[in-house]
């Protein structure tokens, strides 16, 4: 991969993860949601991964799917030197340490009827054999890592605010020590000031304890500010994997491209000068994706193979991975060092 | 928009205030502002800093109790809306004045076909018939560009899209031709791709039909891209008002200040570190006896613990309430 000096801590393959679709009196199988649909990808160890994509694309059902909380439909995930991808349940409980995560909504991953302290110290009940004082020590420490006051430990979730409930549910995914964190929009639910702080927080904590993150979010701007590389998704797929600098700059994959064209920024004579790529229409549904390329129903740079042929998901420029048959004709002719050049006229169109 | 040209919305010192088991809330502090013919206003601010309830309250939404609007006058169409009676409030509600609101699945009916939702103000408002009101509702839907439209007249809001569902928000707070529309987050539960689309249809909207444009939101990106005007709220108050090219020049509330700084942004520089707005927002218990960032300020002094600053106004249109001069780096002349 891209640095061989790091470890890759994170190895999924061909992930697949398909929902089943029941109908009919007899319930029967009519079909299923193909929310993950043959992903690749490694985490370094130590990096934050990000993995954007808009709602319905499978990212949250990707980043559960890697630390198993569903039994996946085919694929291989290695984790720290170890495949689970089809372990069982049972067995998978003395992997749970050292993975985590992070939901979304700290309203509705924290127990109500559960103080701070019992919270945080959960998952020390049931991985370690700690005596209490030690543990109740354990989660001062954690309280203090993480930025809440320890005094508050007696109090509910509900006596806190959005920013200081995330601020639990990460003192919670810490407790264990686990190298791997999989943070799932961990702060779309906050108000943008607090947003900052969460994610200053993740930051230190990663330099911290050395964690590696994949971090999933819809926002691109923050994923520029986080992660070290990014990929993209898109029904099911990921359609453009690249280091943040490149994908931020020069995307390749027209729906990153798309994609990023859309958020507004915040400086109105660049808001107003910049020409949007708008794209037409809606996604597909995930249960009947369209032939060929998932993306050529709303493609503005589509070709009659897209329609035909799935693009296959290639390395197209060192450690810049995407699946589109614009990038298609480099690898045959003068291979990955034609790269560069097809970029920037690609780009032109963008800007013209 | 031509300066100096009569506003069609003027709303001044307008407060109100919640009745709750642990005291009032003041939620709306004096807020005044006003919208000219054609313009869009943008309001900035985190939630709970009172940008929806200022809103509801100039329209009569907030049920009483809780909420009380105190006081403070809405002139539209030369008649104080807090004071009309409910069915002439009621005739400017969906009429002269549209609302479209953020939840899109929560705020069209389930049960109801959505060519009916839009027909519903057509005959209620504009007296028209069946007939009329049918013709109508399709030009609508395809105004706001909605595909085959005739046909979808018939289907349930479960049969659209998000995105698609927001339009036909935008149709039924359209149908009447207000001369104010008032959007309250209109495009924060839609995916970006989605949000451009309707960006641009608001723009075209705005081009054909000529209507003010009250647009709610807590994306700063979304407003440097479509505003004329932005007022920043926190607190329950008004903290700075601007054209919006000066907003982001020259912002002089330490508030705006942050919140610019906060947000990271997918093109130039990328900060090494966020900057980040300490604390918390505030709880609005009680009337206001100081400003409410101080405690979040990094340029506070004692005067912001003791009074609750004004609208200072700085030149250009633009004013800021802030004891602090950004300009000259000390505090402000009494």
């Amino acid at each position: 991969m891209l640095d061989d000096r790091k470890k890759i801590l994170v190895s999924v393959k061909d992930l697949k993860m398909h929902f089943p679709i029941h109908a009919g009196l007899l319930r029967r199988r009519v079909g299923e949601v193909k929310a993950v649909d043959g992903v690749s990808f490694d985490v370094l160890e130590g990096e934050t991964l990000g993995l954007v994509g808009e709602s319905g694309c499978g990212k949250s059902t990707c980043g559960r799917a890697v630390l198993r909380l569903y039994d996946i439909t085919s694929g291989s995930i290695v984790i720290d030197d170890r495949e689970i991808g089809a372990t069982p349940q049972p067995e998978l409980r003395d992997m749970r340490p050292t993975m985590q995560m992070v939901f979304q909504d700290p309203q509705a991953s924290l127990n109500p009827r559960m103080t701070v302290e019992d919270i945080i110290k959960e998952p020390l009940d049931e991985h370690t054999t700690l005596k209490d004082a030690e543990k109740r020590a354990k989660v001062a420490e954690l309280m203090d890592a993480v930025g809440l006051n320890r005094k508050f430990a007696k109090r509910y979730p509900h006596a806190f605010s959005g920013g200081q409930r995330q601020r639990i549910g990460i003192a919670r995914a810490l407790a264990l020590n686990p190298k791997f964190i999989v943070c799932d929009e961990p702060i779309a639910a906050l108000d943008v000031s607090i947003q900052a702080q969460v994610v200053n927080l993740l930051e230190d904590l990663q330099e911290q304890f050395g964690l590696t993150y994949l971090f999933i979010s819809h926002d691109l701007s923050m994923v520029r500010h986080i992660a070290t590389r990014v990929a993209v998704m898109y029904l099911g797929k990921i359609v453009e994997l690249a280091p943040r600098e490149g994908l931020y700059a020069e995307p390749l994959h027209p729906y990153t491209k798309a994609l990023l064209s859309a958020v507004p920024e915040p400086d109105p004579s660049l808001a107003r000068n910049t020409q949007r790529v708008i794209l037409k229409g809606d996604v597909p549904s995930p249960s009947n994706p369209p032939e060929g390329c998932n993306f050529c129903t709303r493609c503005p740079s589509v070709m009659d193979i897209c329609k035909r042929i799935e693009p296959a998901y290639r390395e197209v420029q060192p450690g810049r991975f995407t699946a589109c048959h614009l990038y298609n004709d480099l690898d045959d002719t003068a291979g990955a060092t034609a790269g560069p050049e097809a970029n920037k006229s690609t780009n032109k169109e963008k800007t013209t | 928009m031509p300066d100096g040209a009569l506003p069609v919305l003027d709303v001044l010192d307008l407060k109100t205030v919640f009745q709750t088991r642990g005291g009032e809330v003041h939620a709306v502090n004096d807020v005044s502002f006003s919208l000219k013919p054609g313009e869009l206003l943008g309001v900035v601010g985190e939630s709970g800093s009172g940008k929806s309830v200022t809103m509801m309250s100039l329209l009569g939404l907030l049920p009483s109790p809780p909420a009380d609007v105190r006081g403070g006058k809405v002139m539209f169409d030369g008649k104080d809306l807090l004071k009309v009676a409910p069915d002439e409030l009621r005739a400017v509600r969906g009429g002269k004045i549209g609302f479209v609101f953020q939840d899109p699945m929560t705020s069209l009916n389930p049960v109801y076909q959505v060519g009916f939702q839009i027909m519903e103000p057509l005959r209620k408002h504009m007296g028209m018939n069946k007939r009329q009101a049918a013709v109508r509702a399709q030009e609508l839907l395809e105004l706001v560009g909605i595909p085959d439209a005739k046909r979808r007249l018939d289907d349930y809001p479960h049969q659209f899209s998000g995105g698609m569902r927001q339009r036909v928000m935008i149709a039924i707070a359209l149908a009447c031709d207000p001369q104010v529309l008032i959007a309250d987050e209109p495009t924060t539960a839609l995916d970006v791709t989605i949000q451009a689309q309707i960006l641009e249809l608001m723009a075209e909207l705005r081009e054909k039909l000529g209507m003010a444009v009250i647009w709610i939101t807590h994306d700063l990106g979304v407003i440097a891209g479509i505003a004329d005007r932005v007022m920043v709220m926190y607190g329950g108050q008004v903290v700075e008002h601007a054209p919006v090219q000066e907003l982001f020049r020259d912002p002089q509330h330490p508030y705006t200040r942050a919140l610019l700084k906060t947000i990271p942004t997918i093109q130039g520089e990328r900060a090494a570190r966020l900057t980040i707005i300490e604390g918390q927002p505030p709880i609005m218990a009680g009337a206001p006896t100081s400003c409410p960032f101080r405690d979040r300020c990094d340029v506070a002094f004692d005067r912001c613990a003791i009074e609750n600053p004004p609208r200072y106004d700085v030149g250009n249109g633009h004013d800021a309430a802030c004891f602090y001069d950004a300009r000259t780096g000390g505090p402000r002349d009494a």
